[in-house]
């Protein structure tokens, strides 16, 4: 398998780099990681005429906490949030999906931006930027916007981006105290894609949850925020009948196709199972525990 | 169509033209003759292709040689640095670490750069590390081994740990 | 660092593998590897329909593409009558379609270019025009009356069926069942599956256009038969024709067919006066070279009430694609299928098998096995398991309760093998304190009151491998000897050359290790050559375990026969009468003296230099071994799974495999092929699969879809041996490559019944996935 031609450009520049995007328009995809463009160029379901490989532009690979938020860029790759100590002590979901996505070599190139700008329904780190509220700052030759995650998705690889915009930062609320998260996996084996995956962040007030967030994935068209489970958690306490009532309502946020990885009940059942055992997991996270 | 490159490859600088299509992979093999990386599938599953870019395990057939532009490349012919087997070559040799040879060269990177991280991995641990590298010969067992065995090598033997860095730095 | 090995090698030396060296250097020569000057590179447009009519081909576009030497379509093959094939079943199989497609991802026209990246993209501007024809996908749909045919172009074929085939006493077994307290049905399917190899298949053909020899490297685990195959298909002189097959990326049954792309290519090579270069990637291997397995059964056990197992019946039905290209020998339809019962002690058994044409790839290659063994095994040991379970028996008592008694050998089976060793209870017991067995059976007990589902597995599987005898086995006419040639150097230093063809089990190791034992010569003094047909003695090739069996005892019969004529050498030396001279591990003595010696090379040397009269010069012989008998390694393997009831995910604890193969002659190497063939049952267990939708596209056509085990799911296994040598092979030993492949599958999908058996669950067919573990466990409102 081997890609049909193309032309390449690196740009040294952000300010380059758009006005790449803004010339070559929807002929152009911007490279970043790689590890889910470069097979669909192989395999020839994507065949763009350009590339424009942003890997030469410094200062790109980020993460960082500052007024509040927690920032990321768009050259920061999977293998440095799985080895990130800020993300394993206070953003659980993120540290859990790390070292679920892909493999461990696809992670040493792969970044959450490229992933997340693939959109994948497959794919795991929209869910994390759902559950966890985030916005997407959406840079172009002629200015920026910010979107957020749950705005963004429209579909199976689809999202509200322009040809001409590059995803230029990853924002996401800094956690408080007493937050926790958990992101529970069922793949088939290392490298696979989810069968179904749930991400769990919550965040507790006194005792009672102060806001919650829950993302599915591979149960739908695109990466879903589980809204109604979300609200029914919000203010309450964390008892078994609360965690109960919320596994349910995720299950029917998902809608799942049935596919070789499983029926539609298996999958909402998972969906059930996984948020149930990630609401209990992020509570004792959120406690100080496991 | 042609892109000027170079890219050094264990320790040459090494210039090519190149079509911006190219994969990494075919430019070690076919252009630079460095047949010792191997083609498994198509769709970054099997890692056979594995190779070290500035020190990290990558799929050389899910990079473009235009991409490694400027960096520095290690594939298995360097590891022997000097004619010497790197530990970790004589550890898959001494454990029975591999059969047909396919998947080797990218096994024996991929735990390089685990070792370099980690200078004594758990079983675990070495099992997550290699979950990118799929050998279908010798079960992973022996593979195991060969990791912590040169783990211990590499920890006890003063000579060792220049000849790792040498063949990850080069 | 060097790796010293300080022992000599004889058998039970684990010696490290001489092949080692160039691989962990990276300086393997694999086909893909091999570049010759001007070479040309082959891409082929495949077929995206699984049944359509061609109504036209156009080439025009690809032929324009700068680059471009050749397009080559049927038309153009059918004018040099090569546009079919025979197969190894004695079937006919289309080189590049002339008619119509037969299934998804067939051969339908070639580029030959001189980059490969132009090839493929010129093979995606070939424009044929199909008319889609109703797809037939499943065996059972095809053998209806109506269904499409497949084979229209076949004379006298008039529906989809290819053979029928039975084996054992039909009246005695109907008699044993009338007779029968009890009656265990199990109706299963073993799904299709794939060897692949981590290395796909290809060729560089090089065809002198002067001289008109052909140099053909090929990824062939037969290349002598391959040799044959090619003179018959391309007409080609054999004497002509060289074969070399280069080190080998994994094979595992997936390399024993020829296949249309190396046909083409060498066609083209012969047109265009170039090399030609095609290597597959992973999907083309997937969708159109050689699955395995693919077998619908239906199996019933006689018992008598306190367990005995009476007699057994199978009913199968098998999916062959779109052309019967099964690797087996010619009179056996359904392979060793026969061997189904197993290790149990079964007075009548009968198997009735069908085998109907699909609009699926061909192949019928046995993935890690010994034709259909596999299934066989699987068949039983699952019936086993659901005996045990009908009958409330342990699933290990039953199995002491039935198998072939140690003093039974050599026993006479139902279906008409002769074992040839075994001590089955020992191999079992042996596996059952390793793991602990009855301790766990309490922890199970506990863990089921919670609530908790916890399985242990068993599996104790008898395996027939290493084919001949000649006169009962072949492949495509060939009869299944095998061959060596050894030669002793002046200087005492050899060169063994072989028949069979290693694809990474360690011939170069374990073959010189033969000659070590029976010569003394260490096997740091031998080359092991193999896999170039100008520089070996003819041989079947390696698959079906059969290398060592075979190849081997060629080794040690023609180290004998170096030995006798040594044997006169250092009589002369010593100046005593060749009847008083002993041998022992390298030295020739007189009886009685053993100081007054003369080592092997001394007589080496003497063989150039210092002959007795009347005696040829040279140390050098071959042998061409033909078996007198199969051989048959049994073992017991048991795994312990959890299973999470509100996934379904079953997670694998723990895995004993007790093995014996007869004689061990590098346990080391033993150890790893078992590891290997382990770990390619608990895949296909689990996970591996090709399936089709009902247009019969391929589900699984990468590494996507077709999963493979990773370390980090691959179970660790704990080992453990027994040795029960052959009666009948040279040096004891029994074939070993393709054991754990055929035993383990039934040992982990027992395990899972073994889970969930109690709450009426009996069977669930391969790969055991969370979502079937689930859906059945929902079913019986036992899931979370």
């Amino acid at each position: 398998m081997l890609p049909a031609p193309f032309e390449y450009h690196a740009p040294k520049t952000m300010e380059e780099a758009l006005g790449l995007l803004d010339e070559l328009g929807e002929d152009a995809k911007v490279l970043a990681g790689g590890q889910s463009l470069i097979p669909l160029l192989k395999l020839r379901f994507a065949s763009p005429a350009h590339l424009v490989d942003i890997n030469k532009i410094e200062d790109l690979d980020f993460l960082e906490e500052r007024d509040g938020t927690l920032r990321i860029g768009p050259l920061f790759r999977h293998k440095s949030a799985e080895r990130s100590s800020l993300l394993a002590s206070r953003y659980h979901v993120m540290a859990d999906a790390a070292p679920q996505i892909a493999d461990p070599i696809i992670r040493n190139r792969g970044t959450i931006a490229g992933s997340v700008v693939h959109a994948d329904p497959s794919g795991d780190w929209g869910t994390v930027l759902l559950a966890l509220d985030a916005e997407l700052v959406l840079r172009s030759k002629s200015g920026s916007r910010t979107v957020k995650a749950r705005d963004f998705f429209s579909g199976p690889f689809s999202t509200s981006i322009q040809a001409t915009e590059i995803l230029s930062e990853i924002r996401i609320p800094a956690a408080r105290p007493q937050t926790g998260g958990a992101y529970l996996k069922l793949e088939r084996k290392v490298g696979d894609f989810a069968t179904v995956a749930v991400a769990v962040h919550l965040q507790m007030d006194d005792g009672k949850v102060g806001s919650a967030g829950i993302g599915l994935t591979a149960v739908g068209p695109q990466n879903i925020k589980a809204e109604r489970a979300e609200a029914a958690l919000r203010g309450a306490r964390l008892d078994d009948a609360t965690i109960k009532q919320a596994a349910a309502l995720a299950a029917e946020a998902a809608e799942p196709r049935a596919d070789h990885r499983g029926s539609i009940e298996y999958k909402r059942n998972v969906v059930r199972v996984f948020t149930e055992r990630g609401l209990k997991r992020a509570y004792e996270r959120a406690r100080g525990g496991g | 169509m042609g892109q000027s490159i170079t890219v050094t490859v264990n320790g040459e600088k090494k210039s090519a033209e190149v079509e911006p299509r190219l994969l990494l992979v075919h430019f070690l093999r076919e252009k630079l003759r460095l047949t010792g990386t191997h083609i498994g599938c198509d769709t970054t599953h099997c890692g056979a292709c594995t190779v070290l870019v500035d020190g990290t395990p990558v799929k050389s057939c899910t990079m473009l040689a235009v991409q490694a532009d400027g960096q520095e490349v290690t594939t298995v012919e360097a590891l022997a640095a000097g004619g010497t087997l790197h530990p970790i070559q004589a550890a898959f040799k001494q454990e029975h670490g591999l059969q047909c040879g396919f998947c080797t060269p990218g096994m024996m990177l991929t735990s390089v750069a685990l070792l370099q991280e980690k200078p004594d991995p758990t079983e675990d641990e070495i099992r997550w590390a290699l979950s990118g590298n799929i050998c279908r010969c010798t079960g992973y067992m022996n593979i195991v081994k060969a990791v912590k065995s040169a783990a211990a090598q590499m920890k006890t033997s003063a000579a060792v740990p220049e000849a790792a860095t040498a063949a990850t730095r080069s | 660092m060097a790796v010293e090995t300080p022992l000599k090698g004889n058998i039970g030396d684990s010696i490290k593998r001489k092949e080692d060296d160039r691989f962990i250097r990276g300086k393997g020569n694999y086909l893909d590897d091999v570049v010759l000057p001007g070479m040309l590179h082959m891409s082929i447009h495949r077929s995206p329909f699984a049944h359509a009519k061609i109504k036209s081909i156009n080439t025009e576009a690809a032929q324009a593409v700068p680059g471009v030497v050749a397009v080559v379509t049927g038309a153009l093959l059918a004018q040099h009558k090569l546009a079919w094939m025979p197969t190894l079943s004695g079937d006919t199989q289309a080189v590049l379609a002339t008619d119509k497609v037969r299934f998804q991802g067939q051969e339908v026209a070639c580029v030959i270019a001189t980059d490969p990246y132009v090839a493929r993209d010129a093979a995606a501007l070939i424009e044929v025009d199909y008319e889609v024809l109703p797809a037939v996908v499943t065996p059972q749909n095809a053998l209806k009356p109506g269904a499409p045919l497949i084979r229209d172009e076949k004379e006298g074929q008039t529906n989809n069926h290819i053979y029928h085939w039975e084996a054992g006493d039909k009246a005695k077994t109907d008699e044993a069942f009338a007779k029968a307290d009890r009656v265990v049905k199990l109706d299963t399917f073993y799904p299709r599956c794939h060897p692949s190899p981590l290395e796909t298949c290809g060729i560089v053909a090089d065809i002198n256009p002067a001289t008109g020899h052909a140099t053909l490297y090929m990824t062939s685990q037969a290349p002598h038969a391959h040799r044959t195959l090619f003179a018959i298909v391309a007409g080609l002189p054999e004497q002509n024709i060289r074969i070399i097959s280069p080190d080998i990326g994994g094979g595992f049954g997936n390399k024993v067919p020829i296949y249309p792309g190396y046909v083409v290519a060498t066609a083209a090579s012969l047109l265009i006066g170039k090399p030609v270069k095609w290597v597959e990637d992973r999907s083309e291997n997937l969708i159109s070279t050689g699955f395995a397995r693919d077998f619908h059964m239906s199996g019933e056990m006689a018992l008598s009430n306190d367990g005995r197992m009476l007699g057994l019946r199978v009913k199968l039905l098998s999916d062959n694609g779109a052309f019967f290209a099964d690797a087996q020998p010619t009179k056996f339809k359904a392979g060793l299928f026969h061997i189904v019962t197993g290790s149990y002690d079964v007075a009548a058994a009968h198997v009735e098998a069908d085998g109907a044409y699909t609009n699926k790839a061909p192949g019928g290659v046995a993935y890690r096995c010994s034709f259909r063994v596999t299934e066989a095994s699987y068949l039983i040991e699952r019936l086993v398991e659901n005996a045990a379970l009908e009958m409330k028996m342990d699933p290990a008592d039953i199995r002491l309760k039935n198998f072939i008694k140690p003093e039974q050998f050599p026993y006479m089976s139902a279906t008409g093998f002769e074992y040839d060793s075994g001590d089955y209870p020992r191999a079992m017991q042996l596996a059952l304190d390793k793991l602990g067995y009855r301790e766990l059976r309490k922890e199970q007990a506990e863990k089921r009151k919670k609530g908790e589902l916890m399985g242990i597995g068993v599996a104790s599987f008898t395996e027939v491998v290493g084919a001949g005898p000649g006169k009962h086995y072949d492949i495509a006419g060939l009869r299944m000897f095998d061959s060596a040639e050894l030669r002793v150097h002046p200087t005492g230093k050899a060169i063994l050359k072989l028949g069979v063809k290693s694809q990474g089990q360690g011939h170069e190791t374990t073959f010189a290790q033969i000659v070590t034992e029976e010569l003394g010569i260490p096997a740091a003094d031998i080359e092991v050559q193999e896999g170039d047909t100008d520089n070996t003695p003819y041989g079947l090739g390696t698959y079906a375990s059969r290398s060592t069996p075979v190849g081997g005892a060629a080794t040690a019969m023609v180290s004998r026969k170096l030995r006798d004529k040594a044997k006169k050498i250092a009589a002369h030396l010593l100046e005593a009468s060749e009847a008083d001279i002993e041998f022992d591990h390298g030295k020739f003595f007189v009886r009685g003296s053993p100081s007054k010696s003369k080592t092997i090379q001394d007589v080496a040397f003497a063989a150039y230099t210092d002959l007795p009269d009347g005696l040829e010069a040279g140390l050098e012989g071959v042998t061409y071994y033909d078996p007198p008998n199969m051989t048959f390694p049994f073992g017991t393997y048991l795994v312990v799974v959890d299973i999470d009831r509100g996934t379904g995910q079953v997670k694998v604890r723990r895995m004993v495999a007790v093995d014996d193969c007869g004689v061990r002659i590098n346990p080391m190497i033993v150890e790893g092929q078992i590891h290997g063939g382990l770990t390619e049952g608990f895949g296909i267990a689990f996970m591996e699969l090709i399936t089709f939708d009902e247009e019969g596209n391929c589900l699984g056509s990468n590494f996507t879809d077709y999963l493979l085990p990773t370390s980090w799911e691959t179970p660790k296994f704990e080992m453990g041996e027994t040795v029960t040598p052959s009666p009948h092979h040279p040096i004891g030993a029994k074939g070993v490559g393709e054991s754990a492949t055929v035993g383990s599958p039934a040992a982990f999908v027992n395990a899972v019944i073994d889970a969930v058996g109690h709450l009426g669950i009996k069977n669930i067919d391969m790969p055991v996935t969370s979502d079937k573990v689930w859906e059945a466990l929902n079913k019986v409102g036992a899931a979370e």
